[in-house]
């Protein structure tokens, strides 16, 4: 084997989104030298794409707000299935996390007497979100950023070196986490370079995971290519377990035409801001899908939903703004009904109910985005829109307080591809909160961790490991076509070609909707794509080729939508992101269920394993009990809907 | 939906050399340039080296030259081609080139690295910031700014003169400048750091000569030249060319 | 299938070696590209227009500031004449002239004043912009590569001399300002008589309109009423001030080009008068 490109570091972060960098800043301020490997340039995170605002009760806007009115949103919204404990900490860091950024450069749209503004959203009781327009991810990703540009600067002050302690290896693909020899602490990853295809090793004893999520594995998605569920699939390599992979979130509004476009996000904030959801018939539809756990929040009538855009006090908010998985779901019976728009949407209209100025000024990036890509004029005409896959719930099963990846010592995960804080289903403005509450605490921890481990006591990679990651990595290049002990001449198959027939498969088989008999069918089909996957052939060398970065990147998707697939056959009720066609109900005894994925088989050949019975053992798990103080927040009439009578007395 | 057949010309090669490859394409309704470029590699060529995203405009990956104009491959509809015409996609061409379309930007971060961040003022901490909507709209607007070097590309000082890179943050840079300047509560002053001055002494700012190609490509339509680049001229002007401060300097330096 | 996974590299480059001598866009780490630009749309038609419109108005205003004659017909002065401040102005009643330089001066007094809204709109933003690119061709248009070798802008003498633009502001409000009292006293007649008009007042009043419009949209009033502000919030009536400027500077270039015809426009009409070519049209 050639030789590798070897570095040391005291902790490595593998993704440079909004988690990432946060821990990233948070270890290297905790004196640990830190690594940040992104598969993208520097600064496009998929974090960008985010637009309403960061959710945190710093109660700029109704003073009514505090950290307990917001933990309790969080669980209403995730359907009480939340790692409670970190709904807690969430709800309580996330001002200071906000606060903080303005010390770094931020600037967030101001009230009038100079504070934070804060915006309503679906599913958060009082006006929440700190924002930037509607570019509030584009604006945390740049602080963060000339964060790290700071903390450089500072070094090169001091060692002369801007990366002397803290180093961005950008457009790096990291394909495995390495473990000490026996299997027992992370040791460092393995990956290569985009840009030239190099392998590379960067030892160290923690190991950040900031991944993101797994969107790319469905076709209709608002997620970028990098989605592919790497962070996921390199913790099940690496042993440690996934939970909640059967909630995924369909976000209710993401453009339907024209068709490159589709699935590219439609912010919620043109619902806060005054959107409303009308069907072919011009019906505002959401008031017939308000459930009854949410009955006495959501207004009854168009005229309270109108009034409470001006007066919160004494009115209920509109049901547009019903969590997530309640508006996507009502979007897609209306469209199933026959009443869809002609693209297969539901018309989204904000033209009718705000100048065109207030348009322009509130949603900018949407009026720019609609009138570039789809030559519509969002002030003047309604916008077309449909669910579109947007995030993934469930993630690295984690410990609430220091985000340590359970049973891998030396592995945390924060953000997106950490699972749990969101239960079944994450609100609005949560996600880029939780980046930064849990990215600080997995960049403080895991650098507290690497201290604990100098010089010697350091584990190092097992050098079988590397090698087999290498070989793993080259095998797209010599895809034979049949793998040994196959029937022979079969051909090598287009990566790209496996990629649109997995997204197709999930799309359409594990998607919104979903029902035993095609999730049966699509764990066939996966396992057939598996298959084929092992004889994923690519043209060219190994300096930026795309087509060999997909070939890599299939492993992941295919682990991942494995979880999703078996994680969804299992729960036989419906609950946030999971909706069973067959189980509509949600079940109370469930939600004391956590369905935990783990790599069943040989981590060292993932293509291995019986079809059959596939790469993914799932096991049952019962949630730990909310603590007494928490539920008190709760009426108990509430907690009757959740909770079963076991667990209320 | 109607669909045809485009004929595109896409650059292929890396630092040692290269050239126009031509590709027949399938086109939809609707679809932009990267979607073809996509299509490319899925279905002729899967080794094209193309750098993307978002695919929604908003984190500035895939820019490149579309007929010889810096442009998003995300954002330029192929409705705005005429169909019978030959489409030529280029790399950046102000940049060194990778491979295919991709370009090694590194200058940009270099750039990046050079202008002294924000400075926050030593008496508030964290949640007693008070800034006015007025104050921040400027910044703010230099803040959308998705860094994807099109402007930076553009620019003729670096783009035409490979030796101004050294003395030329160029105009990305120049705003951020300027973006800090405005910046209600930086305490850049306080602590010492004349950014108006440095903008010009450090960061090349004489090297513009406003010819606005920056803001002409900006995908995000930021005013860079009018609402960044100007005013920090004139800011500088504030500082160097008053000729009673002039003359006032001039005189103490003499007593001196 | 591939075989390796190393880049091969047997591609021919088609840049030739003088084209890498030459830097810019054919600087060998660039992509081999041997055209100067790509660019497939008249991208020469805004530059050649630009570079014959100033043409045209340099030839017509040399023309006309030398030429010392036919610049006055009771009531209304040229604007390239206005203030004239020469012993050798003709007699106008009321001014503009006013004859500050005496006798000694002995050149077309156009000369003495035209060098103030000259130096105003030479380092103008826009004008440098415009004569950048069309006399200049640094650069020709955007992506299009420039001829030239080496490239300093506006870091050395001579070009560092456009940041006084300032200065010249402060003397076109000043201009502006006796343009506007030509205009007032356009109201009379052809005897002096006061409460008349006629179609020259209306061009000299549209003129000086513009001037104005143009003036106040310079980039350095924008910087000067409220543009090097820190808090637009402790000054809210330079705020508002600002506001305006800048939505009039938005237009700057527009604004440029019509006080430019506009203003060569009055000179002409009254060039017409003054020669009997034509009768001022009286309103009342």
């Amino acid at each position: 084997m050639t030789q590798v490109d070897r570095q040391s570091w005291d902790v490595v972060v593998v993704g440079a989104g909004g988690a990432g960098l946060r821990a990233a800043i948070e270890a290297r301020e905790q004196g640990a030298r830190t690594a940040v490997i992104c598969k993208s340039l520097f600064g496009k995170a998929h974090t960008v794409m985010a637009e309403g605002g960061i959710a945190a009760s710093m109660g700029n806007v109704n003073a009514g707000d505090n950290w307990q009115v917001h933990f309790r949103d969080t669980m209403r919204g995730g359907k009480f299935l939340n790692q409670w404990r970190m709904a807690e900490l969430h709800a309580q860091e996330a001002p200071d996390r906000v606060w903080e950024l303005e010390t770094w450069g931020a600037l967030f749209d101001r009230t009038p007497d100079g504070r934070i503004s804060q915006r309503n959203f679906g599913g958060h009781e009082f006006p929440r979100l700190a924002h930037v327009g509607d570019r509030t991810g584009l604006e945390l990703i740049r602080t963060l950023q000339q964060k790290i540009v700071s903390l450089q600067q500072e070094d090169e002050r001091e060692f002369g070196d801007h990366e002397a302690r803290l180093k961005v290896f950008q457009e790096c693909t990291v394909t495995r986490v390495l473990k000490e020899e026996g299997g027992g602490r992370v040791s460092g990853v393995f990956g290569y370079e985009r840009e030239s295809g190099r392998f590379f090793v960067i030892e160290a004893p923690s190991v950040v995971l900031a991944t993101g999520g797994i969107g790319k594995s469905f076709k209709v998605t608002s997620n970028s290519w990098e989605y592919t569920g790497d962070g996921h699939a390199l913790a099940l390599l690496a042993g440690a377990s996934l939970v909640n992979m059967e909630f995924v979130q369909f976000h209710p509004t993401g453009m339907v035409w024209p068709p490159s476009v589709k699935g590219i996000l439609v912010t919620e904030s043109v619902r806060g801001d005054g959107g409303v959801l009308r069907n072919s018939e011009g019906k505002r539809f959401m008031f017939d899908y308000v459930p009854d756990v949410f009955k006495e929040k959501y207004a009854q009538s168009e005229e309270e939903g109108d009034r409470w855009y001006e007066d919160q006090a004494n009115n209920r908010r509109p049901p547009e703004l019903l969590p997530r998985d309640e508006v996507a779901r009502a979007i897609n019976s209306e469209v199933k009904a026959g009443r869809g728009s002609p693209h297969g949407g539901v018309f989204l209209d904000v033209s009718t109910r705000l100048p065109a100025e207030v348009i322009k000024r509130k949603l900018p990036s949407m009026h720019h985005q609609f009138k570039e890509l789809a030559d519509v004029d969002i002030t003047a005409e309604p916008m077309e829109v449909g669910p579109t896959c947007h995030y993934v719930m469930g993630g690295v099963d984690v410990d609430p307080d220091t985000t340590a990846a359970v049973g891998v010592p030396g592995l945390f995960a924060a953000g997106e591809v950490a699972g749990g804080m969101h239960g079944s289903n994450r609100l609005g403005g949560n996600s880029l909160s939780d980046l930064l509450v849990f990215g600080r605490r997995a960049g403080l921890h895991a650098a507290e961790y690497a201290t604990g481990y100098a010089g010697a006591d350091r584990a190092a990679p097992a050098g079988s490991d590397i090698d087999l990651a290498e070989a793993e990595a080259l095998r797209p290049f010599s895809a034979e076509g049949s793998p040994p002990g196959t029937e022979p001449g079969r051909p090598p198959e287009n990566p790209y070609t496996l990629h649109q027939e997995l997204q197709q498969t999930m799309n359409d088989l594990v998607g919104i909707i979903r029902r035993e008999a095609e999730m049966r069918q699509a764990l066939e089909k996966l396992a057939q794509l598996r298959d084929r996957a092992g004889r994923a052939g690519v043209e060219g060398h190994r300096q930026f080729n795309p087509g060999w970065h997909l070939a890599i990147d299939l492993r992941n998707m295919l682990l991942v939508s494995e979880c999703v697939a078996r994680a969804a056959l299992e729960r036989r009720e419906s609950r946030g992101g999971h909706t069973r066609d067959d189980y509509p109900d949600m079940e109370r005894r469930w939600r004391r269920v956590n369905l935990v994925c783990r790599l069943s088989g040989s981590p060292g050949d993932p293509a291995a394993g019986d079809p059959a019975l596939g790469r993914i053992r799932l096991e049952r798990r019962e949630t730990r009990p909310i603590r007494a103080d928490l539920l008190g927040l709760f009426e108990k009439d509430e907690l009757a809907k959740y909770l079963t009578d076991e667990e209320l007395t | 939906m109607s669909s045809y057949e485009a004929h595109f010309k896409v650059w292929r090669g890396d630092a040692d050399g290269g050239g126009p490859a031509d590709f027949t394409v399938e086109v939809n309704d609707g679809e932009v340039v990267l979607d073809i470029i996509h299509r490319i590699q899925a279905t002729q060529a899967p080794d094209l080296a193309v750098r993307w995203n978002c695919k929604a405009g908003k984190c500035g990956s895939c820019s490149a030259e579309i007929n010889g104009r810096p442009r998003l491959l995300c954002m330029t509809r192929m409705s705005v081609f005429d169909r019978t015409e030959t489409i030529t996609v280029t790399p950046l061409r102000a940049f060194p080139v990778v491979r295919d379309l991709v370009t090694d930007v590194s200058f940009n971060y270099a750039k990046a690295r050079e202008i002294p961040a924000f400075v926050p003022p030593a008496k508030l901490a964290p949640g007693e910031y008070r800034m006015r909507q007025e104050d921040v709209n400027r910044s703010q607007e230099f803040r959308k700014c998705i860094e994807c070097f099109l402007c930076q590309d553009t620019c003729h000082v670096v783009r035409d003169h490979e030796e101004n890179k050294t003395a030329f943050a160029g105009p990305r840079f120049l705003m951020r400048v300027a973006e800090l300047d405005m910046h209600p509560l930086d305490a850049a002053a306080e602590a010492g750091l004349d950014r108006k001055r440095t903008a010009q002494d450090e960061h090349g700012l004489g090297y513009c000569n406003i010819t606005k190609c920056c803001t002409e490509v900006c995908p995000e339509h930021i005013k860079i030249t009018d609402n960044a680049l100007i005013p920090l001229k004139e800011r500088a002007v504030d500082r160097k060319y008053d000729p009673l401060v002039w003359l006032g300097n001039k005189i103490r330096r003499r007593e001196a | 299938m591939a075989t390796g996974t190393e880049p091969e590299t047997d591609a021919v480059p088609a840049v030739t070696a003088g084209d890498r001598a030459r830097g810019g866009v054919h600087h060998p780490s660039r992509a081999a590209i041997p055209d100067r630009h790509l660019r497939r749309d008249r991208w020469w038609l805004a530059p050649a227009g630009t570079a014959a419109g100033l043409f045209a108005f340099i030839v017509y205003s040399t023309w006309r500031a030398f030429a010392d004659t036919d610049y006055y017909a009771a009531p209304y002065v040229s604007p390239f004449y206005s203030p004239c401040l020469a012993e050798n102005c003709v007699p106008m009643r009321g001014g503009p002239n006013w004859e500050i330089f005496g006798a000694w001066w002995g050149l077309s007094p156009a000369l003495l004043i035209l060098i103030f809204p000259l130096g105003f709109r030479l380092t103008c933003y826009y004008y440098r912009k415009a004569y950048y690119r069309g006399f200049w061709a640094s650069p020709p248009a955007c992506a299009v590569a420039e001829p030239h070798r080496t490239y300093s802008g506006e870091t050395r003498l001579p070009l560092i001399l456009q940041n006084i633009h300032r200065y010249f502001f402060y003397f076109a409000v000043l201009v502006a300002g006796i343009l506007t009292y030509d205009t007032v006293l356009g109201f009379r007649d052809e005897s002096y008589a006061w409460g008349h008009m006629g179609l020259g007042t209306l061009v000299l009043l549209v003129n000086v309109a513009l001037i104005w419009a143009y003036t106040l949209s310079c980039h350095s009033c924008r910087h000067i009423v409220g543009g090097r502000l820190k808090h637009f919030s402790k000054h809210p009536v330079r705020y508002r001030l600002w506001g305006w400027v800048s939505k009039l500077n938005a237009r700057h270039a527009q604004l440029a080009w019509a006080s430019l015809i506009s203003v060569a426009v009055a000179d002409f009409y009254v060039y017409l008068l003054a020669t009997g070519a034509f009768d001022d049209p009286r309103f009342f």
